[in-house]
C-alpha cells in the first residue's frame, strides 16, 4: 500500500534533542500532573465553533481584552492617584505632565473606557441580530446585561475622580438624577454621596467603589459569562444552513476570486 | 532490610541521579553577582556573572547528561482464582444486600449527619452575618447619621446694601475644606416691622443641582472680602440679576424671588434661614420652597423641609417621596 511504501518522514529524534524537549516540557507536565491547569486551558481554549462563524462574533473577545486594558492600567494609575479634594486634580496634573509615560496610560485608560462601553453595545447588538440571546443563553443574555450596567457604573464612577469642573458638576447631576428615583432615590443619592452634600469623603468612595467592588463584580459576571460560552458553545450565524438544519451543499469551486467580499449563501466545505 | 553496597543493579535503590553540586556554584555566582552590583559593578559583579553562567553551564551538561536507564524488569506474574468462583445468585433469589426499612420513619433518621450539616451551613451563616452585617453597615450608615448643618457668619449687614443681591461664597464646613465652599445670591429686603429683612437664594438648581447663575452684570471689579473669624472668609460680588436666574446646564429659569419660570426645575430654588446676631448676618439651615407669592421682605414662601434637586415638595408628583433622609 502507498502509506507503508513511502519512507518515514520524521527522522529519529536524537537522544540529546528528547533531553533537551524533556528539560523544557519539564516545568509543564510539573505543573500540568499537579494542578490538570493545561488540560483545563486547552478545554477552555481549544473548542469546536460552527464551520461559519464570523468576524462579528469576536466582538466579545475585544470587549474582554478592553476591559483587561482598562483593568491593568487602572492599577497603574492607582500607583499615583490620590482620592482626596485636595490632591486629587493635583495628581491627575502629576500623572499627565510629569510622570514618563503617565499621559499614555492615562489617556489609554480615559479612552478605552469609551472603548470599553462602545465595544459591549457592538457585542449586544451582535448577539441581538445573530438571535443569540435565544434558548439556551437567555442566561447569558441577562448576565451579559448586568455586565453592562455595572461597566456604566464604572463609568459614573470613574468621571468624577480627576476632580475637575466636568467631573464635579457632571457627577452632582448624575447624582440627583438619581436622587429623583420615587421612593429609594433621595436615599439612593445620599448613600452615593456619603451625606447629604458632597463632602471629602465622596471622592473616597467613589474611587473604592471604581476600583474595587465594581471590577470584582465584573470579573465574577465575566467569569460566568465565559463559563455559560464553554457550556452552551458558540452560535452560528442566522444564515447558517448546518443550524437550520439543511444539508451542507458543497458550492462550486471559486471561480471569481471575490469570495470572501460577496456572500451569496451558505459555503460549503469545499476546500477541504 | 540491609542497604545494599553499590549502587548497580539493585531493585531497592531508586534511579534517581547522584546530587549535583553545581547548583551551589551557581547560587554563589548569583550571590556574587547581586553583592557585586551594589558594592562595585565593574571589578566583582562580572566575575559574579562569569562564575554565574560557568556553573550554569555545567548543570545544564549535569542535566542533559546521557545516563544509564533503569533497567526494564519483568513484573512479577502469579496465578490468580485457582478456587472455582461460584456461580452467580439470580436476581430475585438470596437475602437483600441492604434490608428494606421497615418503616417510613426509619428512613428520615440520619440524626447526626443532619445535625452536622445544619450546625456547619448555620455556624457559616452567623460568622458571614458577623462580618457582613457591620462592614454593610459602615458602608451606608455614616451617609445618614449625624448630618447635620454649620451656622455660616457672612459678616456685618452694613456690606448688604439694600434692594440689592450679592453673590456670597463662603464654606459650610471649614473642617471639610474647599469641598463645602457653597454659593447664595442674598439680598436685603430692608426692614419689614423694625426688623431687618433678607432673601437668601441658595444657587443649587432645583432641577439636577447645577450652580445658577445671575442673568446680568456680576461687578467683579467690586468685590470684597470679609474676614470673619478662624481665618475665614466671605467673598461678596455685587450683582444686578435684571433677568432672574438661570442655569447652564439645562436652561432652567428662575425670577429674582427664586420662583421657577422656564425650563425644566420642579420648584422654586431653595433658601437659606438666616439670623442677625451683634448686627452679623448668620446663615442657618437650608430649605425647600414650593412657590413664592409676594416680593421681598413682603413673599408670602411656601416652604418644605430641604429636598433634593428634582424633587417635587408639592403637588402629586411629591407623593412619589414620601420619606426623606436626614439632611441635618
Amino acid at each position: 500500500m502507498a502509506i507503508q511504501s513511502a519512507p518515514p518522514r520524521t527522522k529519529k529524534k536524537s537522544a540529546r534533542r528528547k533531553k533537551l524537549e524533556a528539560a523544557i516540557l519539564y516545568p509543564i507536565d510539573w505543573l500540568e500532573e499537579r494542578s490538570g491547569l493545561i488540560g483545563g486551558v486547552r478545554f477552555f481554549l481549544f473548542r469546536k465553533v460552527p464551520g461559519d462563524t464570523n468576524w462579528m462574533q469576536t466582538l466579545g473577545s475585544a470587549t474582554l481584552t478592553a476591559f483587561l486594558v482598562q483593568a491593568l492600567t487602572g492599577v497603574i494609575l492607582a500607583m499615583y492617584y490620590k482620592p482626596d479634594p485636595e490632591n486629587a486634580y493635583k495628581s491627575i496634573q502629576h500623572i499627565t505632565n510629569d510622570l514618563t509615560l503617565g499621559w499614555l496610560v492615562r489617556g489609554m485608560h480615559r479612552w478605552g473606557a469609551s472603548v470599553f462601553i462602545i465595544l459591549m453595545f457592538m457585542h449586544m447588538g451582535r448577539v441581538f441580530l445573530f438571535g443569540a440571546y435565544k434558548y439556551p443563553r437567555e442566561l447569558n443574555w441577562i448576565v451579559g446585561v448586568l455586565l453592562l450596567a455595572l461597566g456604566m457604573l464604572e463609568g459614573f464612577t470613574g468621571y468624577l475622580l480627576p476632580w475637575d469642573q466636568t467631573a464635579y458638576w457632571a457627577t452632582i447631576v448624575g447624582i440627583n438624577l438619581n436622587g429623583t428615583a420615587p421612593i429609594a432615590g433621595p436615599f439612593l443619592s445620599q448613600f452615593l454621596r456619603g451625606g447629604a452634600e458632597i463632602g471629602p469623603d465622596t471622592i473616597a468612595r467613589f474611587y473604592s467603589l471604581h476600583m474595587l467592588l465594581i471590577p470584582g463584580g465584573i470579573m465574577a459576571l465575566i467569569g460566568f459569562h465565559l463559563y455559560l460560552v464553554v457550556r452552551l458553545g458558540v452560535t452560528s450565524p442566522p444564515w447558517s444552513a448546518d443550524a437550520a438544519g439543511r444539508e451542507r451543499v458543497d458550492a462550486p469551486p471559486a471561480t471569481n476570486g471575490r469570495n470572501g467580499l460577496v456572500r451569496p449563501g451558505p459555503r460549503g466545505r469545499n476546500g477541504e | 532490610m540491609s542497604e545494599p553496597a553499590g549502587r548497580q543493579g539493585s531493585e531497592q535503590d531508586p534511579h534517581v541521579p547522584p546530587p549535583s553540586l553545581w547548583p551551589v556554584g551557581f547560587a554563589v555566582g548569583i550571590a556574587t553577582l547581586l553583592v557585586g552590583l551594589v558594592v562595585s559593578p565593574k571589578l566583582i559583579a562580572p566575575i559574579g556573572a562569569v562564575i554565574t553562567a560557568v556553573f550554569a553551564f555545567l548543570w545544564v551538561r549535569d542535566v542533559m547528561r546521557e545516563r544509564a536507564s533503569a533497567v526494564d524488569v519483568e513484573p512479577e506474574t502469579r496465578a490468580v482464582g485457582t478456587e472455582p468462583e461460584a456461580a452467580p445468585i439470580p436476581a430475585n433469589e438470596g437475602e437483600a444486600a441492604m434490608p428494606e426499612p421497615e418503616s417510613e420513619e426509619e428512613i428520615d433518621r440520619f440524626p447526626r449527619s443532619k445535625f452536622l450539616e445544619g450546625a456547619t451551613l448555620g455556624l457559616g451563616a452567623a460568622i458571614g452575618g458577623l462580618v457582613t452585617v457591620p462592614a454593610l453597615g459602615f458602608a451606608v450608615a455614616p451617609a445618614f447619621l449625624h448630618q447635620h448643618t454649620h451656622n455660616v457668619d457672612l459678616g456685618p449687614i452694613s456690606d448688604f446694601t439694600e434692594g440689592d443681591f450679592v453673590v456670597a461664597t463662603f464654606l459650610v464646613d471649614p473642617a471639610a475644606g474647599e469641598v463645602s465652599r457653597r454659593t447664595a445670591y442674598v439680598r436685603n429686603n430692608g426692614l419689614l416691622r423694625n426688623l431687618p429683612s433678607f432673601t437668601i437664594l441658595s444657587n443649587r438648581c432645583a432641577h439636577l443641582g447645577c450652580p445658577v447663575q445671575p442673568n446680568g452684570p456680576v461687578f467683579q471689579d467690586k468685590e470684597k472680602i470679609q474676614k470673619t473669624g478662624n481665618g475665614l472668609e466671605v467673598r461678596l460680588i455685587p450683582t444686578l440679576p435684571a433677568g432672574g436666574f438661570g442655569c447652564p446646564c439645562h436652561g432652567g429659569q428662575y425670577d429674582t424671588e427664586g420662583n421657577r419660570i422656564a425650563g425644566p426645575p420642579v420648584r422654586a430654588l431653595d433658601r437659606y434661614e438666616y439670623s442677625i446676631r451683634n448686627g452679623r448676618l448668620w446663615l442657618g439651615k437650608t430649605y425647600s420652597v414650593g412657590k413664592v407669592k409676594g416680593q421681598g421682605a413682603n413673599a408670602q414662601i411656601a416652604k418644605y423641609p430641604l429636598a433634593g434637586p428634582g424633587e417635587h415638595v408639592d403637588g402629586l408628583e411629591s407623593w412619589l417621596y414620601p420619606v426623606d433622609p436626614p439632611h441635618g
